[in-house]
């Protein structure tokens, strides 16, 4: 029997609730406001008192209203039909509520139960499966999608039907499968999962050992990061987070993109919406929105289902991850999310932390981190949730407790340097202060010899040093005068330029220069090396300055051209002539 | 707001601080109204038999039997037609002398729109003032806010780009405004003759500080109705709304809620958010756009105030005084209008978007140049040609007072460009300098 239960009392969205049984931590209920059902979630019990966050407006509330708990957490529903899909924070399909505005109550199916999918099985009848074994496959766009052993299964189960090829609903059985004592169990194209357990049933959990390629360089040369890696963003307003987020969503090498817009602006999103269909994804030549889903719970809808809305970005990404896709996950933005938590804290009247802050939030935001990761699985092959969070530091001050607990946990940083983007040297990504912990793995070091070429990370720290110097340079020249310093000292710092402009710097609306391939990559760090490199002797700084100014117009041209093409050539043999002719 | 008949009155507080009431009740819903000795108040807590009010206008004098009536309803406002013209309260009482509006009772704060139902905004909207229009050029259904200085004439500047704008419908909603401020935007409606599409909801500093808190809600349940229901462009001012964040701050210190940041409320981002997001570009054609002003503290944009306005608003427009000429201007580095691209060179001329960067980036050279000379560096010829372009761009472009249409802060672009530099020394598409360098 469903434990029920009254409300005593309300303050905003938390409420309590006097229950008559037992009730578990984050398990839903529904609270019953004359005829409208208000999804709410347990997150404190004191005796038989629930506090509950509910994820709806409490306008009209009682006390004496009753509540009915589901013996369940927050699930999300897991099957073929997720993709361009556009959810709200609890997975409600937004694209079928057919009012203009978001009613109260009203929650719809996060998949087509009428939808017929072509299914393959994969499996045979008297196999012996676990959870998380692939039964089957459908065509979801042009992605195989899994059709899986539950992941709640425990055990071993043997296969006792399996459905021949076919097409099939989501609730239509395609397999029963039996344990060892005899129990039949009907599986279909569907199964729940809580997003706040992350999914296992995979073999184990390697150190990320492979580039994730972004196109975009200040990150993928200078900070890459791995597949399977995590990494965050933080910056004050208007330094362009969300372009560069753009920018990775449209172009990351990976098979699925999951979106979490957080607590941003709607405009944004309808951005996404109205952008993303019309887009072509350049490897596959298919459209973007195939192999998207965007989970969103903009800055004005209700805080608790924001709270929720990155585990359900999470745990989709688990599943997709678990047929052995790479999977990239972008949050914007995860401080939306610890404001979230922190609404919630201060109304439950806890002792804070910094900032009133939840004093748990760093444990809260590296668990989190914690399930993004490259896996095998049990089948031996592997799959990938990569994580970028953004991050909105208050002020564009970095020591706050959001950036400060995330720093702890992710191991790329991507700062975002408000002078960078007052000067428009975008993307804004501090190459002084930025990093990748993934530059310093082994195994990723091994990969950039045998995938890029030999020697690669030494080559950029090469640049990055480049890059440092030139700084220390540009601050001394700012103190003593062009004249007061030594003619090493602009030379150094025009080095640095050259750098910043030809690799760092990246046009985001440029058709050729918005993605760079590995491959142009590295011949563009080869290139500017090469001239970094050279002997140079100036009489005055006058001459320095204008060869350098002159060798960066001309290899900025070389990255708006096509690759290796007739354009890209004519200005390699500029190039050439001029640094021949300038010593 | 009439009462029920037969509705309980309770006599008997058990509890008063300076903004809120507690006493014993039964049958009370979240966010309902009240009235506690004739003050309106609104129901935010309830714990057991105990609900605690929110009394809007403070509690000075209210003894403990003070009558308590309950109205069974949040605070809601009649909408129709008839709103046109009217100025309220924040309680959306009338304040013009004239009669109850009658129409379709709404509560306000309603919910969100589905994001999936929203259109992506795509007008412009003129104003005249090229350091808008030219730089940071407003959508239909954008919210942005001015960022100024106490001292600044924020409130003539946003009352002059309402009055230009072409929308069917302007609100304001006015909080913590000077009664002078008030009697401004009155008068400046009644000779601009625009009146009749004017609704005004206004709380003037000489009225209790949390009654603020209504405003934004009654303004946008006002523009809600003639967006949606009746599909007409709405543009709502909010002026200021650092004293209705203010307001916030005490409501929750007054219920001992721990605060975060410059004693900011740690839900300031949501609440804010909440009013800005009502923005909207809408399926059927209206829109509501929202231009507000956050007052600084002498520029200080990374106040809490600000600083969460700036995460959830698309852009800002900065006003500052430019000393070299002494005009106030709309400062083209800090100034941002985040969906200007959407109708740069789309709804506008095709050099718009050349023009507009060209024009910024030799005024940064100018700011250079300045440098330079205040450090007692040579400038050379190309510096001193900024500086004096500088001066002249800045009273003809970016100063406030300017009001011509957006060709003619193009071709005034073109006129400058010709007049202090060469060709070369812009970097502008040839293709845009044939067609217009020569142009008269």
């Amino acid at each position: 029997m469903k434990t029920t239960g009254k409300v005593t009392g309300i303050v905003s969205n938390l409420v309590s609730v006097e229950v008559n049984g037992p009730v578990a931590q984050n398990e839903l209920c529904f609270i019953d406001l004359d005829g409208t059902r208000l999804m709410a979630e347990v997150i404190k019990v004191t005796g038989s008192t629930a506090s509950v966050q509910v994820y709806e407006s409490t306008r009209g509330l009682k006390v004496g209203n009753s509540v009915e708990f589901e013996g369940r957490m927050l699930e999300v529903t897991l099957g073929p039909g997720i993709l361009s899909s556009n959810y709200d924070g609890l997975q409600d399909n937004l694209a079928t509520m057919d009012n203009v505005f978001l009613q109260r109550g009203e929650y719809t199916a996060a998949l087509d139960s009428r939808k017929k999918w072509d299914f393959t099985p994969l499996t045979k009848i008297g196999d012996k499966v676990i959870a998380a074994d692939w039964l089957g496959e459908v065509k979801e766009g042009w992605l195989p999608h899994k059709i899986m052993v539950p992941f709640s299964f425990e055990g071993e189960y043997i296969i006792k039907t399996i459905a021949p090829a076919g097409s099939y609903t989501i609730e239509d059985t395609i397999a029963i499968l039996t344990d060892d004592r005899g129990n039949e169990y009907n599986i279909t194209m569907q199964q729940k999962w809580p997003v706040k357990v992350a999914i296992k049933g995979y073999k184990e959990k390697p150190r990320p050992y492979k580039i994730m390629e972004t196109g975009v360089r200040a990150i993928d040369t200078f900070n890459p990061i791995a597949e399977g890696g995590t990494g965050f963003i933080p910056g004050p307003f208007g330094c362009g987070k969300t372009v560069i987020q753009h920018a990775i969503a449209k172009q990351a090498e990976a098979d699925v993109i999951i979106m979490a817009a957080c607590g941003e602006r709607a405009n944004e999103v309808v951005e996404i919406f109205k952008e993303f269909p019309e887009l072509i994804d350049s490897r596959t030549g298919r459209k973007l929105i195939e192999r998207t889903t965007i989970i969103c719970n903009t800055s004005n809808m209700p805080v608790a289902a924001r709270e929720a809305s990155v585990y359900t970005a999470m745990t989709i990404g688990e599943y997709y991850r678990a047929m052995g896709l790479r999977v990239l996950l972008l949050a914007d933005s995860t401080s939306r999310w610890a404001q979230a938590l922190r609404e919630m804290s201060n109304r439950m009247e806890e002792l804070p932390g910094a900032d009133a802050f939840p004093v748990d939030l760093s444990s809260i935001i590296s668990n989190f981190y914690s399930r993004a990761g490259i896996v095998t699985l049990n089948n031996g092959q592997s799959g990938s949730v990569t994580f970028l969070g953004t991050v909105s530091p208050a002020g564009g001050n970095l020591k706050e407790p959001v950036t400060e607990s995330t720093k702890k946990c992710a191991r790329c940083f991507y700062a975002l340097n408000q002078n960078r983007a007052d000067s428009k040297r975008y993307p804004a990504i501090d190459p002084i202060d930025s990093y990748s912990k993934y530059l310093e793995y082994p195994e990723m070091e091994e990969f950039f010899n045998s995938k890029i070429s030999v020697g690669w990370v030494e080559k950029v720290l090469n640049a990055r040093n480049i890059i440092l110097r030139g700084k220390e340079a540009y601050d001394q020249i700012n103190i003593l005068g062009d004249d007061g310093v030594p003619m090493e000292y602009h030379l150094r710092y025009w080095k640095s330029e050259l750098v910043d402009f030809i690799l760092l710097q990246q046009d985001a609306f440029d058709n050729i220069d918005c993605q760079t391939p590995l491959n142009r990559q590295e011949y563009m760090l080869d290139l500017v090396l090469n001239v970094c490199n050279r002997e140079y002797k100036f009489e005055r700084f006058e001459e320095c300055v204008n060869l350098f100014k002159n060798l960066i117009n001309i290899m900025r041209q070389m990255n708006f051209s096509e690759f290796k093409g007739e354009q890209f050539n004519k200005y390699l043999v500029q190039l050439n002539k001029i640094l021949d002719n300038g010593n | 707001m009439a009462t029920n008949a037969f509705q309980k009155i309770y006599t008997q507080l058990q509890a008063i601080t300076k903004a809120t009431v507690t006493l014993k009740a039964a049958g009370i819903s979240n966010d309902e109204l009240a009235k506690v000795a004739g003050r309106l108040a609104q129901v935010v807590k309830i714990k057991n038999d105990l609900v605690t009010l929110q009394v809007f206008s403070g509690t000075e004098g209210i003894p403990t039997n003070a009558e308590v009536e309950f109205f069974g309803e949040p605070p809601a406002l009649n909408v129709s037609e008839e709103l046109s013209g009217r100025f309220f309260n924040a309680y959306g009482e009338p304040i013009d002398g004239g009669p109850e509006v009658i129409g379709e009772r709404r509560y306000i704060g309603g919910p969100s729109v589905n994001p999936y139902r929203r259109q992506q905004p795509s007008e412009l909207i003129p104003t005249g003032i090229a350091g808008i229009d030219l730089n940071n050029t407003l959508v239909s259904g954008q919210k942005i806010p001015f960022f100024a200085d106490p001292d600044q004439p924020y409130n003539q500047v946003m009352a002059d780009v309402a009055l230009r704008a072409d929308v069917d419908k302007i609100i304001l909603g006015g909080m913590g405004l000077s009664n002078d401020d008030y009697l401004f935007f009155r008068q400046k409606f009644e000779d601009a003759g625009a009146l009749d599409k004017i609704i005004s909801f206004v709380n003037t500093t000489e009225q209790p500080p949390v009654e603020r808190l209504l405003i934004p809600d009654m303004a946008l349940a006002a523009a809600e109705y003639f967006a949606v229901d009746k599909n007409e462009k709405v543009l709502v001012l909010l002026t200021d709304m650092t004293l209705y964040a203010d307001a916030l701050s005490i409501v929750s210190n007054r219920m001992d809620q721990i605060p975060s940041k410059d004693s900011m409320p740690g839900s300031l981002y949501s609440d804010l958010a909440k009013i800005y997001e009502k923005a909207v570009q809408l399926p059927d054609g209206g829109s509501i756009t929202i231009i507000a002003v956050t007052t600084l503290n002498d520029g200080d944009i990374t106040h809490a105030i600000p600083d969460n306005t700036g995460y959830i608003t698309e852009g800002q427009l900065f006003l500052r005084k430019d000393t070299d000429t002494g005009k106030i201007i709309v400062d083209p580095f800090r100034s941002l209008s985040r969906l200007k691209q959407l109708v740069i060179g789309k709804k506008t001329r095709e050099d718009h978007a050349q023009v507009m960067n060209t024009g910024v980036r030799l005024y940064a050279d100018a700011a250079n140049a300045k440098t330079k000379l205040e450090n007692g560096f040579d400038l050379s010829d190309y510096d001193l040609r900024c500086l004096e372009y500088a001066k002249e761009y800045s009273t003809k472009l970016l100063s406030i007072d300017v009001n011509i249409k957006i060709d003619e802060m193009l071709d005034t672009g073109w006129k400058l460009f010709k007049k202090y530099f060469k060709v070369e020394e812009l970097g502008i598409k040839q293709a845009l300098v044939d067609k217009y360098w020569d142009k008269d």
